[in-house]
């Protein structure tokens, strides 16, 4: 058997890979990436300690479920923001969309 | 630590999972950052079978990476003409790097001063996805998240239509 905390270093390691493309890309979409990939680490996190915690419930995989169903709802809106941003500003550059910067 | 059957497996899909995550930060053409995200989804999906999660490795492949990573695709391409862009981070990429390496430094110390070595409770039931499907069909299990997540369902899909029409 493996031991918990390998499946949580994994994880680990995947959100902050997430936590750093979030800050350092310039990217739009590549952002929406970045969140996938956190997302995808915490359902790791959330589906090693039911497994190990308490496999005999069924709570750990509904959380897992639920972030599913809010990653696509996530998805599908932010993509739809950049393409309508992308109509208007032609650029998909954070940096350039400081239409509310003061 | 001897090597097993499941050692080299999860090792593998490990392996998946962060290379993937490596190419979606550090790959400048974004339509090779899509494609090494759906690596690392893959790797997830193999690593929710080591852990005796098949119905949640299932429904990665199909939503993630079928629904998911074909969305963001389309997305990249629509919006192609910044595809070839030089700079692909800003300038506070080094602050960044450093705060998501003390970030993994933290979770990591946390999480195995805690956890170390723990191996697992019990063994998963053999009815595991019936009693999924029960729970979510129940009042006194999820029935409630269940409704309140078609309804985001259905809100984001009519969002997304508004957001993104001519």
């Amino acid at each position: 058997m493996i031991p918990l905390h390998w499946y949580l270093i994994v994880a680990g390691a995947l959100f902050c890979l997430g936590l750093y493309g979030i800050l350092a890309r310039r990217n739009a979409v590549a952002i929406l990436m970045s969140i996938e990939l956190v997302l995808n680490s915490v359902n790791l996190n959330l589906v090693a300690f039911w497994r190990y915690l308490a496999p005999e419930t069924v709570n750990g995989q509904m959380f897992a479920i639920i972030v599913f169903a809010v990653a696509a709802a996530e998805a599908a809106v932010g993509l739809g923001l950049i393409i309508s941003i992308y109509r208007n500003r032609q650029t998909v550059i954070v940096e350039d969309i400081n239409l509310l910067k003061w | 630590m001897e090597i097993t059957p499941l050692t080299i497996t999860f090792g593998i899909f490990a392996i998946f999972a962060l290379g993937g995550g490596l190419g979606v930060v550090l790959s400048r053409n974004l339509l090779h950052a899509a494609l090494y995200l759906i690596l690392s989804l893959f790797g997830i999906a193999g690593l929710f079978i080591t852990l005796e999660a098949p119905f949640l490795a299932i429904v990665q492949v199909l939503v993630y990476i079928g629904a998911i990573s074909i969305l963001i695709t389309i997305t990249i391409m629509v919006t192609r003409r910044v595809m070839g862009v030089t700079d692909s981070v800003n300038n506070q990429w080094p602050v960044a790097a450093i705060g998501a390496l003390f970030t993994f430094g933290a979770i990591v110390f946390v999480l195995v001063s805690n956890f170390h070595g723990r191996v697992a409770a019990g063994d998963v039931p053999a009815d595991m996805i019936e009693r999924i499907g029960l729970a979510f069909a129940s009042p006194q299990g999820y029935l409630l998240p269940f409704e309140v997540a078609s309804l985001l369902l259905l809100a984001a899909l009519i969002g997304a239509i508004v957001v993104a029409r001519e």
